[in-house]
């Protein structure tokens, strides 16, 4: 019976993965067909179209007006676009699970339905904008002196190149490479969860795109080899140790078995 | 002359290089010291080329550092970056750092001699301890040994300090956090600590003198010493004759194995490629020490993993492990108890013991005898384990030192992992330490078994009787001396307490506590078969004949 059944899972499973590509294929190009342009939406109708969503997909936690609930979720009034932004559209929210902080998943809406609720959001009290195209423009940046602002403000965390780290209690830093820009930009503004704020007066607009300039020379092919994670010297040492010694250590057992 | 006059005609390179050698001959008779040397036995086994991974790389070291040595500049003072490198553009920074970044940048192969130079000192680093645990766990340091391990200890202690002061030279953020740290467990010691620190740095920390003071040492200093102490410790070797494994026709008084030349050479030659070959591979295909991503240092920044080369790890877990609130402040003078026992108590003692562990051992064997027939590590089951246990202690150190990479790379609170291995770096190694020994006890016994009874065939023979037997096959000669030439010593009793007088003995506590510490090594052990226990659980069965292998060469020990 088993060995039935194993053979005709066996059979079924190219015509499975078939179905599955398929399906994977439509959704993709659905998902890069509903991007209009931004813009192309009028305010009111995305903030009417925010707030049903919001309904839907965030009361539960946040309350039907925003305003938050005691010990579930913050209140949303004056956190502004900019948090709504970078906290959907990195993933993170609708919160999936408590825990130490919160777990970057897919992306659960597209980018028209993020920008509505971002507006439904925004309306309920002032709070940082999302910023335009050019204030997140890397190549409008300084990375050198990205480097020192990074290194002096953000390196602690999130290491020297933005490779990620640990923080107390299960936290962490995470990495920056995979990072947009402009969620970049909006991680500074509303410094999410366990992430300080570094506001305008704090960080200047240019110095913040300094910065993304600064994250954005991190991600071409690295001078000498594989970066084995950036993560520093604990990596080199276990490379050192697996891959060097371990070949070379092979090598003197091979001479070893060979010779006797 | 008529030598010459006999000799075939020889073309006339054939005959410069035969004359040069005759003639160097005829004034240093270095013919009949070559041809000694080239008979020189040696023998053949695996773990003895650990020793010359450790050699080859630091040749690897020499060559490659030479290089780099035409190109670092070695001084603090300021210059502003005006090269390749975009996200340095304009930043002001040391003319270390500067010259670095333009080695690795601006001069062709630069950053491929960097990153050999890197990992080749990683992997120095590695083979020593390699060979080191290789020489402990097969008791090669044991009489007349004993002062060369304290030459190979030394070495190890030295390629620590060629690793820290080159990791220290490019003055990049991680360095300059290194140098620091070690500033502060120098100024950890009471009373002394102040002006160590202040004699090092030539004054306040970072001082103008550092960077050229640290790269006399690196580039003289350290490798001087290294070199002039591999001299001496491949002359001992030599002049002590190589140890081997236990075997057929191996004693204490001989060494069986085949001459330097050529078979030796031959394979060191070609090892050396292989070490080099693997080093040059490390430095082509991966990044190491990428100074330009940690930036020049400034005293005021600290980055995620910040973290000191491997070797120095161990160092760095035990400042991590250790709970942070024990600094008193005593008559005005700070005691900084939370650096002070990890940062130099606990490595002080644990090099200690490590330096004093031939001498520990003897204490407790009471040997007097050369041994040059290595032990098999199961032979000495508490050896091998304290050995275990030491090593599982500097792992956890290790371990510690990279916390918040674990944490990162596994999800897991760092407080968490912390508290953690404040419990595994005590129970961890007694854990080691007992389920080691088992396990080598074990193997002994499964060796008795071996050597009573055969090796299993899985013929079934039936008697006429009805009774089932398993056919088991007589080990051979060289199996079976492998597994009964070895002595399981027994616990020494202190000589009694009162002499002849009946007064108490001068220096009966320190017997007493070599006994207790022989009782400690000894009391467990597994007695080697013995001829008549053999004899008897063997009845008639023939011998079987031994293999026609080579015959590997056997030299008399002149030593002894
Ligand atoms: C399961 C409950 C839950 C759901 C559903 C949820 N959130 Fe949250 N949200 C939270 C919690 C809890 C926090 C606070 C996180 C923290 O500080 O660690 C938060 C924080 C936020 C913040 C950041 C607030 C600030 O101060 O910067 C924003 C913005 C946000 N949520 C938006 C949304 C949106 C939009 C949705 C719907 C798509 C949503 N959330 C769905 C629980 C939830
Ligand atoms: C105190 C430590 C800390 C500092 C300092 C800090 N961050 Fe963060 N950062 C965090 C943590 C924690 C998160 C994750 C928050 C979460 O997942 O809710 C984060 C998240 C981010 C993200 C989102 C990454 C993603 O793709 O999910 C960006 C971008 C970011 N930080 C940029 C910066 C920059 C730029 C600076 C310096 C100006 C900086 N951070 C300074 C702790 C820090
Ligand atoms: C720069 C570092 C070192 C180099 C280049 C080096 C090299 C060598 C070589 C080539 C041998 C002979 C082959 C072998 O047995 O592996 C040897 C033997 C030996 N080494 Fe080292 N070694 C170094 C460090 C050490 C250390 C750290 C120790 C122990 C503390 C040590 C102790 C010994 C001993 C006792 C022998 C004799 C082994 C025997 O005869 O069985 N050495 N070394």
């Amino acid at each position: 019976m088993r060995a039935l059944a194993l053979k005709r899972h066996r059979r079924t499973a190219p015509f499975v993965l078939i179905l599955v590509l398929l399906v994977g294929l439509t959704m993709a190009a659905y998902a890069t067909q509903s991007r209009p342009a931004e813009g192309a939406i009028s305010t009111a109708n995305a903030i009417g179209e925010g707030q049903k969503l919001f309904a839907a997909n965030c009361a539960s936690c946040h309350g039907i007006g925003a305003q938050g609930q005691t010990g579930v979720a913050p209140s949303l009034v004056g956190v502004g676009a900019a948090a709504v932004d970078f906290q959907v559209g990195t993933g993170r929210m609708p919160l999936q699970a408590s825990g130490p902080q919160a777990i970057v998943k897919d992306v659960q809406f597209n980018a028209t339905q993020i920008a509505q609720l971002a507006a439904y959001v925004a309306s309920l009290g002032p709070g940082p904008a999302v910023p335009d195209a050019e204030a997140v423009d890397p190549a409008l940046g300084d990375p050198a002196r990205g480097m020192e602002l990074f290194r002096a403000n953000c390196a602690m965390c999130h290491g020297s190149v933005g490779g990620g780290g640990a923080l107390t209690q299960g936290k962490y830093a995470p990495s920056l490479w995979g990072t947009t820009p402009t969620h970049i930009y909006e991680a500074m503004l509303v410094g999410p969860q366990s992430m300080p704020v570094f506001n305008d007066a704090n960080i200047t607009p240019e110095d913040k795109r300094d910065i993304i300039a600064y994250l954005d020379e991190q991600r071409g092919a690295a001078a000498g080899g594989l970066k084995l994670g950036t993560i520093g010297p604990v990596a080199e040492g276990l490379w050192a140790w697996l891959l060097g010694m371990g070949i070379i250590v092979g090598f003197t057992v091979w001479i070893g078995v060979r010779s006797s | 002359m008529s030598d010459v006059k006999a000799a075939p005609p020889v073309t006339g390179a054939k005959h410069a290089a035969g004359g040069t050698a005759n003639y160097l001959d005829e004034r240093t008779s270095i013919g009949a010291f070559t041809k000694f040397i080239a008979r020189k036995v040696f023998p053949d086994h695996w773990s003895f080329m650990l020793g010359e991974i450790a050699l080859y790389s630091f040749v690897v070291l020499l060559l490659s550092g030479v290089i780099l040595t035409a190109f670092f500049v070695p001084s603090i003072e300021p210059v502003v970056y005006d090269g390749s490198l975009a996200t340095m553009q304009g930043i002001e920074m040391s003319k270390a750092f500067e010259s670095t970044l333009r080695m690795s940048f601006e001069v062709p192969g630069g950053l491929l001699m960097r990153q050999i130079h890197h990992w080749a000192a990683l992997i120095f680093a590695a083979s020593i301890l390699t060979h080191m645990a290789r020489i402990f766990f097969t008791g090669a340091f044991r009489k007349p040994r004993e002062l060369n391990w304290l030459v190979g200890f030394t070495l190890m202690i030295l390629s620590l300090a060629a690793g820290f002061t080159g990791y220290s030279l490019p003055d990049d953020v991680l360095s300059g956090n290194g140098l620091r740290i070690i500033d502060g467990v120098i100024r950890s010691m009471p009373i002394l600590g102040s002006y160590i620190s202040y004699g090092l740095f030539g004054g306040e920390f970072p001082g103008e003198d550092l960077i050229p003071r640290l790269f006399t040492a690196h580039v003289l200093l350290v490798p001087a010493l290294i070199l002039g102490l591999i001299a001496l410790h491949l002359f001992l070797v030599f002049l002590q004759k190589h140890t081997q494994y236990p075997g057929g026709g191996r004693t204490d008084k001989n060494v069986v194995g085949f001459p330097l030349f050529p078979v030796y050479t031959a394979k060191a030659g070609g090892f050396f490629f292989v070490v080099f070959g693997v080093i040059a591979l490390l430095g082509a295909t991966l990044q190491i020490n990428p100074v330009w991503n940690y930036g020049p240092y400034d005293p005021s920044i600290i980055s995620a993993g910040t973290q000191p080369d491997w070797y120095m790890l161990f160092i760095d877990g035990a400042l991590r492990i250790m709970p942070g609130n024990l600094e008193y402040v005593i008559g005005g003078y700070t005691l900084s108890l939370n650096i002070l026992i990890p940062g130099v108590v606990v490595p002080g003692l644990f090099f200690g013991a490590l330096a004093l562990y031939p001498w520990i051992e003897a204490w407790a064997t009471g040997d007097r005898g050369e041994r040059h027939i290595l032990d098999r590590p199961r032979n000495a089951p508490v050896r091998t384990a304290l050995g275990v246990a030491a090593i599982t202690f500097y792992v956890v150190l290790v371990l510690e030192g990279s916390n918040d990479i674990v944490a990162n790379l596994f999800r897991l609170s760092i407080n968490d992992l912390t508290i953690m291995f404040r419990i595994a770096v005590f129970v961890l190694p007694v854990l080691a330490f007992i389920l080691t020994k088992r396990i080598a006890m074990g193997l002994q016994r499964k060796d008795r078994e071996l050597v009573l009874h055969g090796h299993e065939t899985g013929r079934i023979v039936r008697f006429d009787d009805g009774e089932y037997i398993e056919v088991h096959e007589p080990l051979n000669d060289q199996e079976r001396w492998v597994r009964v030439s070895y002595t399981a010593l027994k616990p020494r009793e202190p000589a009694p307490e009162l002499n002849v007088h009946g007064v108490r003995r001068k220096g009966y506590r320190w017997d007493r506590f070599k006994a207790a510490l022989s009782r400690f090594y000894f009391e467990d052990r597994v007695e080697p078969v013995t001829p008549a226990e053999l004899e008897e659980a063997q009845d008639h069965r023939a011998p079987v004949a031994e293999s026609e292998a080579p015959r590997p060469e056997v030299e008399k020990s002149t030593t002894s």
